[in-house]
């Protein structure tokens, strides 16, 4: 559950984890009222009925808890969401472009790759834009998604703490081959990122047949 | 709950079913005007497009069970599920209890004779109709049926080259009816009420359909004229939503979602309502919170309507945006939650009789809340980032729609089946196929959130090998609620026809109007109309012993 990788993870993670024990724990105690008032008060043990209209005292405590609950679920949802919704100043900024049914990544001294490649712990910018109809750019174990559109900028950014290879996929339905549109996102270490990065190799791994002494890559790069 | 003398015998007179009009035979049902004969005509064909929309749900999961092509290729997967969408969208849950139950027993529960414009009920169904033989058409026309999903989502639906147009006119003739029937049930709501029964003497599910009957006039509209827009522009060119044109496909988000998030409690606010009438009765104890749940009906229409952009949150909106719809979206839980409260305090001290309409009412409550709880955490903006159009949100509205509202319409189906057709089904098979559908629907829907919020996203074709548990799992579930479905409705065709015959007024205990009057109904319901003194669920018999219900 606690699985993800970028500067985000943590405060969705928490959040989620909130809402579902605060969830579980409604959803046990209604569950478990149910099933002993149903044995309790049966017709067969339970002959009688007695009418209770109402109790003002529970009512009040089951309004005022539930909505003080959700009020702070609000407030980590909202605070997460901030960190996401501010575009860091300074980052290494990506263009994205979505099409059917793939991605194309685009980096500041023009160099242009299928696949991402990022630095571990660095602020990454994306400017999402699709040249035909609407996408999403999802990365699972980031916890981050934006919608990508036609004729129109989004950005998204991150921190990726950890290195290792991830899923990219496309979460907005985009017609015929919508859930093949993946691609693998790439976290290395800043040293190699920048080797590779100003090197003419497609891929980190051309660099590694080219030049074994430069950088020494991570296993999932390959 | 009311006064029993005011009600005239009315044995001699003839049930609905034998009723000879102005027409005979097939068009004695096709030309009726009685609220009763037309809440049957959307019971068939209601019927009919649920088990259709079944049998493609159940092929989707066929599809899923492995990765990569299982028997289906992509185009037709997608295809089927748009189709699934928009049939159990605009021909079952949207229309669903207002039109068959609302239509049945709305008059009935207030003391009228009709609805007040009974020639613009069956104008709705006929409406319903033509909409249905549209998507229908839009199946068999060359072109293929459309593959854009239910939300006809720009600039794909001006794009594909599938048959858009006509499942957009079939939507929008659709709304049509639904703002009839709304039109329709607030006018006999206000103005046909038996004397005596003001406001709050009226049974829950009045207030929930009054409620649903507001929110279908107000959004039908919006989708209404968002829909020709989508039209127009695909046939004329103009821009409007799509980008190419200079249009906003962003726009085009809200004015959908304007409509289709009300129209999320003008699914639920009926079964809720349902739900309010049948606990009562099996719990034979009055209803907890009796102004509470009248009101928060109105609340939840109110409220409902101003956090549509909840649907948005991945699309960029400004941050204020966000924070307003996400806060709103907390709030509107509130009232459901204590909703819920209220049914489990009305078990309290109750004499509680587990007939099948019961089951299906006490599972629409663990299966609602399992709804609604997941729905607030996608109301939490960074948790929603994360599940947004993954299966998550898909399993989140199967559980409130088809938990929810699905099996509010089973409950009330088998609540007052032997009401309506003076036939009781057989009830120990009903109970063992009420498990089994309980069984498989969690099977089948519970995994999805579970490779949800592991990242594995909705209107998916092929999936990555790390999901295949959950495919796997859900696919099963499939073969345990299907067959369950058909057996359900095998139970009440073979009721109809071999049926034990129920002649008595009151089967299961209840103390609204309809079970007042003959078993079935006569052509008006009232022979004389009822004079309103109490309210309803009383229970004032609570000193008396009670005996199980025998099973017949
Ligand atoms: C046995 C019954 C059912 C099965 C097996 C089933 C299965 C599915 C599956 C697998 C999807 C996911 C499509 C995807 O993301 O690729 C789906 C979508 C959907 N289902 Fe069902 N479903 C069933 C019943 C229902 C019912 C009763 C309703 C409504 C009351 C419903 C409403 C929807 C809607 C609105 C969608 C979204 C379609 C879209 O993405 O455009 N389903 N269903
Ligand atoms: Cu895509
Ligand atoms: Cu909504």
């Amino acid at each position: 559950m606690f699985d993800g990788v970028s500067n985000f993870s943590q405060s969705t993670d928490l959040a989620f984890f909130f809402t579902l024990v605060v969830s579980i724990f409604f959803l046990v105690l209604i569950t478990v009222l149910m099933i002993y008032f149903v044995i309790k008060y049966n017709r067969k043990r339970n002959p009688k009925a007695t009418n209770v209209h109402h109790n003002t005292a529970l009512e009040v405590t089951w309004t005022v808890i539930p909505t003080v609950l959700v009020l702070i679920m609000f407030w980590l949802g909202w605070t997460g969401y901030l960190e996401q919704s501010r575009i860091p100043a300074n980052a290494l900024t990506i263009e994205v472009t979505a099409q059917m049914w793939k991605w194309s990544f685009k980096y500041p001294n023009g160099k242009e790759t299928d696949s991402l490649y990022v630095p571990v712990n660095k602020d990454v910018v994306l400017n999402l834009h699709s040249i035909d109809v609407n996408h999403a750019f999802y990365v699972p174990k980031f916890r981050i998604k934006k919608d990508v559109y036609p004729n129109q900028k989004r950005s998204a950014w991150f921190n990726a703490t950890e290195t290792g290879s991830y899923d990219i996929a496309c979460a907005e339905y985009c017609g015929l081959n919508h859930s093949y549109m993946y691609n693998k996102i790439t976290v290395m270490s800043e040293n190699e990122f920048n080797a590779w990065l100003n090197s003419p190799a497609k891929h980190p791994g051309e660099i590694l047949a080219s030049d074994t002494s430069l950088i020494k890559l991570p296993d999932s790069a390959k | 709950m009311s006064n029993e003398n005011t009600l005239s015998n009315n044995e001699n007179d003839v049930s609905y079913l034998e009723y000879k009009g102005k027409h005979s035979g097939i068009l004695g049902w096709l030309l009726s005007t009685d609220h009763k004969r037309i809440g049957l005509l959307y019971l068939i064909s209601l019927s009919v497009f649920l088990i259709v929309g079944v049998t493609f749900g159940f092929l989707m999961r066929l599809e899923l069970l492995t990765p990569g092509r299982t028997i289906m290729d992509p185009q037709t997967y997608n295809s089927i599920f748009t189709l699934h969408g928009v049939i159990m969208i605009f021909l079952f849950v949207v229309p669903g209890l207002p039109a068959v139950f609302g239509n049945f027993f709305l008059p009935i529960l207030i003391g009228a004779r009709d609805v007040a414009f009974p020639r613009l009920n069956l104008l709705s169904w006929y409406l319903y109709a033509v909409g249905g033989l549209l998507a229908i058409l839009s199946i068999l026309l060359p072109g293929g049926p459309a593959d854009t999903g239910w939300t006809f989502y720009i600039p794909y639906s001006v794009r594909t080259n599938t048959n858009v147009i006509p499942a957009l006119f079939a939507a929008f003739i659709l709304g049509f009816s639904s703002i009839l029937t709304g039109v329709n049930f607030v006018t006999t709501v206000h103005r046909m009420r038996a004397p005596g029964m003001d406001w709050f003497k009226m049974p829950l599910s009045v207030w929930s359909l009054y409620a649903t009957a507001w929110v279908q006039i107000l959004a039908t509209p919006i989708i209404g004229i968002t829909l020709l827009l989508v039209a127009v522009e695909r046939i004329f060119g103009v821009g409007l939503f799509d980008p190419a044109l200079g249009g906003d496909p962003v726009l085009y988000q809200h004015l959908f979602w304007i409509y289709s998030h009300p129209a999320v409690y003008i699914m639920i606010l009926p079964a809720m309502g349902v739900v309010s009438e049948i606990i009562p009765v099996f719990a034979h104890r009055t209803i907890f919170g009796y102004r509470f749940i009248a009101m928060s009906s109105i609340a939840i229409a109110l409220f409902g309507s101003l956090v549509w952009a909840h649907h948005m949150f991945t699309a960029g909106m400004s941050d204020t945006g966000q924070l307003i719809f996400s806060l709103l979206t907390m709030i509107v839980a509130i009232p459901s939650a204590i909703k819920v409260f209220n049914w489990v305090a009305t078990l309290y001290k109750g004499s509680i009789d587990l007939q099948p309409p019961m089951l299906y009412v006490l599972a629409f409550i663990f299966q609602f809340s399992i709804g609604g709880l997941t729905g607030v955490m996608q109301g939490v903006l960074s948790v929603d980032i994360q599940v947004h159009d993954t299966s998550f949100i898909v399993a989140h509205f199967h559980y409130v729609m088809f938990g929810g509202t699905g099996f509010g319409f089973f409950a009330a189906l088998h609540y007052w089946f032997p009401k309506m057709f003076g036939k009781m089904y057989n009830i120990k098979l009903a109970k063992r196929v009420f498990w089994a559908m309980f069984v498989g629907f969690n099977t089948l829907y519970f995994p999805m959130f579970i490779m949800g919020w592991l990242g594995m996203p909705r209107r998916y074709y092929d999936y990555l090998p790390e999901y295949q548990i959950y495919h796997v799992i859900s696919t099963i579930g499939s073969w345990i609620l299907v067959p369950a479905l058909f057996l359900m409705f095998g139970n009440f065709i073979y009721a109809l026809f071999k049926g034990a015959k129920v002649t008595e007024k009151n089967v299961w205990g209840g103390e609204t109007l309809e079970w007042q009057i003959a078993t079935p109904p006569v052509h008006e319901n009232f022979i004389d109309i009822p004079i309103v003194t109490e309210s309803p669920y009383q229970y004032k018999d609570n000193e008396l012993v009670l005996q199980t219900q025998e099973a017949k």
